[in-house]
């Protein structure tokens, strides 16, 4: 069975674009990205797009399908009307560089303030040893395959430029609690994720876990712990008489 | 001549996965600055599809495992055709690199001892597989990339510079590699998102750019596996082996269209999953080959209880080498029993309770589920072969992977010899780790030795950005413009129908008559558009790869005249024991720069070591080896006396 889709793809570069109408076939069980395809070999040979794996693996094909950030590896063409326009345009929230092609590189200088695994220095390869139970807390956000669609859809910096210098967004937040819940990890990551990755710009309106294509609980099982641990720490009448009694700064 | 972006480093590593990034970790911690060259996204390589695990002989399932049982499996696994020295440092090796891997921060699966749980896979005696439900590649690349992170941030403290001794460029390209004389003088490419040219000046380069399935239809590869390493090393005077011998996974999904070739992981098999055609029953106990008789379960019964305990029972034949059951399910559908869509059916919902599929299984739960509208808890999958591996590779030395280029080393797919001509389910994860690691000591030690650098001459540059911007002139006179897009999928058409999983002579003539038809159309391709981010003039650009690649492919092909591993020959169905120790060698020929002429040469394969050698029972290797190579064999000499 094939048909005729209506697809309305954003156009441009850095200086500015526009939408384009196209039409092109669409066959039985295609996703976007089919449909895309298809778009550049025979009509638009230089649309740019960026892909890999077409199998919701690698986390490259993200772009805003009807405005909402998806992988379009990952949309069947059947969740849409024949009848209905479907228009696909680059990630909102990142600097465009060619047609559905966007700068991403925010989210690799993010990557690089958050302290790497720190284990303990006396442990030698091949004696590490912690139960399923505890690496599976950090084993479900070990599965995020970084296509930034929660970077996207954040409103935190989605239409606030101004926060993405003190936001390292939930992909990063959720990488601190990744590290934090690690049986092994040494490190204590409460301060930083509150004072340097701007966990209490986050107040919970969970759009990070509705897109994300791996299902991963990022606000209920990674965000809201971090912010209780913090809260802890922070709020703690005992902590705080004791850090006034013992003259402790941190 | 336009403007070329400069940059010098000790050693630049080609691609950025699991064997390239380790090769990079490896170069950093001997002190040497590195660069790291991809055309994705630094964390998207082709090692994140990898699923079912990364094999070590660590023991920690059946603590009889060993690197000898591990380094025997891979052996029987490629037919005995591996390069046996490649063979036993991945065996004695892999299971410190996985250790390695917890220091950078991986979180494996974990027996209930606490140690990291081993998976049954195909072909390997014991569970031996590392893993992490079936994502494990994600695993290993996130790992490996949050250690080159790490290296960067002791840097940063070090010398204030992330990037002081590593620097990732991703989304970018390399066409050619430069030599100043014999040697490695650097790499030249273009940055995707801008089009500008680059020159990396280094007197090392690693290839560690994966496969060359995109030249094939039904593929589990992405567009990046243009073989561009393999064709890299060709035109710099390397020689590539074993190219005849490319891997059809038995499991890639077969409906929809717009999916086929998807893989589906072998750990569906490994976890108890079978095998059935369209009368229910499960066929692969009728596909045990004669070199493995005895070594199989034969009933379902013998095959059910060795999933509970594999000491008590034989293996199954569903987790046979890949070429097996790629084969078998081949057979049953040419024999009219396969699925509706010409497959047939992979069955876990039978084997094992939704909770546990869900657990275990989870990537191929959504995967059926979004893409297919299968519910795998509740309905049979339908699987058939494709297009996975090639075994082939850039020929090395297997102790520091240097290629015959002085200056030239690879490592991981791009690399030939480790799996001979059939390679098991998780020993590439392992291989990338291992032979990653050793290339980029090779490359170390190179530099560390040198006395002069070498030097990237203003002619090289200028041949190298002529031939870059070439489909952009279009083709001379009034001829119509080839468009790229339609010239690779005749080209993948054309692998798959006539070089694909089972192979006749006349049939490989005809590929290759087609090649030669596509290397003239190729010059007279036309990428329309600027240089911005343009798909059409990178792919233009691979296709050039890819051409020199396939016909790498079928001349192998048309040469072996034998059926063994991931090269079936319907016109030469046996296996030939002469053929065991004789490898193919693909060199260019001729002076046509663009895409240059392939020659085949038969090349002696080197004689295993003999204590190696003694790990195997007479009776085993007298299905694979001549008699002659046998007379030094412990148990004939035995016999003898």
């Amino acid at each position: 069975m094939t048909y005729e889709a209506k697809l309305r793809v954003w156009r441009g570069d850095d200086d500015g674009g526009d939408l384009r109408d196209f039409a092109v076939d669409v066959n039985d069980g295609e996703v976007v990205l089919d449909v895309i395809h298809r778009l550049q070999a025979e009509q638009a040979p230089d649309l740019a797009v960026r892909w890999n794996c077409k199998a919701g693996k690698c986390g490259s094909c993200s772009a805003e399908i009807n405005g909402r950030p998806r992988l379009m590896c990952m949309t069947r063409m059947s969740t849409f009307d024949e009848a209905e326009t479907i228009t696909v345009t680059p990630l909102r929230a990142f600097p465009v560089i060619r047609d559905l092609v966007t700068d991403v590189s925010f989210n690799y200088e993010k990557a690089r303030e958050i302290p790497a695994f720190a284990p303990p220095k006396d442990l030698q390869p091949g004696e590490y040893r912690m139960d399923q139970i505890d690496v599976e807390r950090s084993q479900e956000f070990r599965k995020c395959i970084e296509c930034f669609l929660c970077q996207d859809v954040c409103h935190v910096v989605r239409d606030h430029e101004e926060n993405k210098k003190a936001f390292a967004g939930p992909r990063f937040l959720m990488r601190t609690a990744e590290l934090d819940m690690h049986p092994l990890d040494t490190l204590d990551r409460k301060d930083m994720a509150q004072e340097d990755l701007g966990l209490g710009y986050c107040n919970i309106t969970k759009c990070c876990t509705e897109v994300c294509p791996e299902h991963i609980k990022i606000t209920d099982n990674a965000i809201i712990p971090m912010k209780e641990r913090v809260a802890d720490r922070k709020y703690d009448p005992v902590v705080w008489l004791g850090n006034i009694l013992f003259n402790r700064t941190k | 001549m336009v403007e070329i972006e400069r940059h010098s480093y000790d050693v630049v590593v080609i691609g950025a996965g699991g064997s390239g990034l380790r090769a990079v970790i490896e170069a950093r911690q001997r002190g040497l600055r590195v660069a790291v060259v991809t055309k994705s996204l630094f964390g998207k390589a082709h090692t994140v599809m990898a699923e079912g695990g990364c094999a070590a002989a660590m023991g920690n399932a059946n603590s009889k495992d060993s690197w000898q049982v591990h380094f025997a499996d891979t052996m029987r696994g490629g037919k005995f055709l591996n390069n046996w020295r490649m063979a036993e440092l991945h065996a004695q090796e892999s299971a410190e690199r996985v250790w390695e891997l917890e220091t950078y921060g991986a979180l494996f699966d974990r027996t209930k001892d606490g140690r990291i749980s081993q998976r049954n896979f195909g072909g390997h005696t014991y569970p031996r597989l590392a893993h992490v439900g079936d994502r494990t590649g994600l695993e290993i690349i996130r790992t490996l990339q949050q250690k080159i992170v790490s290296l960067q941030q002791e840097d940063k403290a070090e010398l204030g510079d992330y990037d002081a001794r590593i620097k990732v460029f991703a989304e970018c390209s390399i066409t050619e590699l430069i030599k100043d004389g014999d040697a490695i003088a650097g790499a030249f490419g273009y940055w995707r998102e801008t089009g500008k040219f680059v020159v990396f000046e280094a007197p090392a380069v690693v290839l560690a750019t994966g496969g060359i399935g995109k030249s094939f239809k039904v593929s589990s590869n992405s567009w990046e596996y243009s073989g561009d390493g393999h064709a890299l090393a060709l035109r710099a005077g390397s020689s590539l082996i074993n190219m005849e011998f490319i891997q059809f996974h038995p499991t890639g999904m077969v409906w929809p269209l717009s999916v086929k070739g998807i893989l589906v992981t072998e750990g569906v098999r490994g976890d108890g999953g079978v095998l059935k055609n369209s009368e229910g029953k499960r066929f692969m106990f009728n596909y045990i080959p004669p070199v493995f008789k005895g070594q199989y379960a034969e009933t379902e019964a013998e095959a059910d209880q060795w999933l509970k305990d594999n000491d008590s029972a034989r293996r199954t034949p569903d987790l046979l080498p890949r070429d097996e059951v790629s084969r078998a399910i081949n057979a049953e559908v040419k024999a009219g029993r396969g699925s509706p869509h010409g497959g047939v059916y992979l069955d876990i919902a039978s084997r094992m309770t939704p909770e546990e599929i869900k657990k275990r299984l989870p990537s191929m739960y959504h995967q059926f589920l979004e893409l297919a509208e299968v519910d795998i808890t509740k309905d049979e999958m339908e699987v058939g072969p494709t297009c996975h591996y090639v075994m082939g590779g850039i020929e090395v030395d297997p102790d520091t992977g240097a290629a015959a280029t002085p200056g030239l080393f690879a490592a991981g797919e791009c690399s030939g010899g480790m799996h001979g001509s059939n390679r098991l389910g998780g020993n590439s994860l392992s291989d990338l780790l291992v032979f990653g690691r050793r290339a980029g000591l090779g490359a170390s030690d190179y530099v560390r030795a040198l006395s002069k650098r070498p030097t990237v001459s203003d002619a090289a540059l200028e041949t190298a950005t002529a031939m870059a911007m070439e489909p952009f002139d279009g083709p001379e006179g009034t001829a119509k413009p080839e468009n790229p897009y339609t010239l690779h999928a005749e080209l993948q058409q054309t692998m798959n129908d006539l070089v694909g999983i089972i192979r006749t002579g006349p049939e490989i003539q005809e590929a290759l008559a087609k090649i030669e038809e596509y290397k003239v159309r190729y010059r007279n391709i036309g990428s329309e558009g600027g240089r911005a981010f343009n798909p059409g003039w990178h792919l233009a650009l691979d296709m050039r790869n890819m051409l020199l690649v396939s016909e790498c492919v079928a001349k192998a092909s048309l040469a072996r005249t034998e059926s063994r591993g991931g090269h079936t020959r319907d016109d030469y169905p046996k296996m030939d024991s002469e053929w065991r120790r004789t490898l193919l060698a693909c060199r260019t020929v001729g002076d046509d720069a663009v895409v240059p002429e392939v020659s085949v040469t038969k090349e002696l394969q080197p004689p295993m070591r003999e204590d190696l050698l003694a790990q195997f029972e007479l009776e085993e290797l007298g299905k694979y080896y001549t008699d002659e190579e046998l007379a030094a064999h412990p148990g004939r000499t035995e016999e003898r006396s």
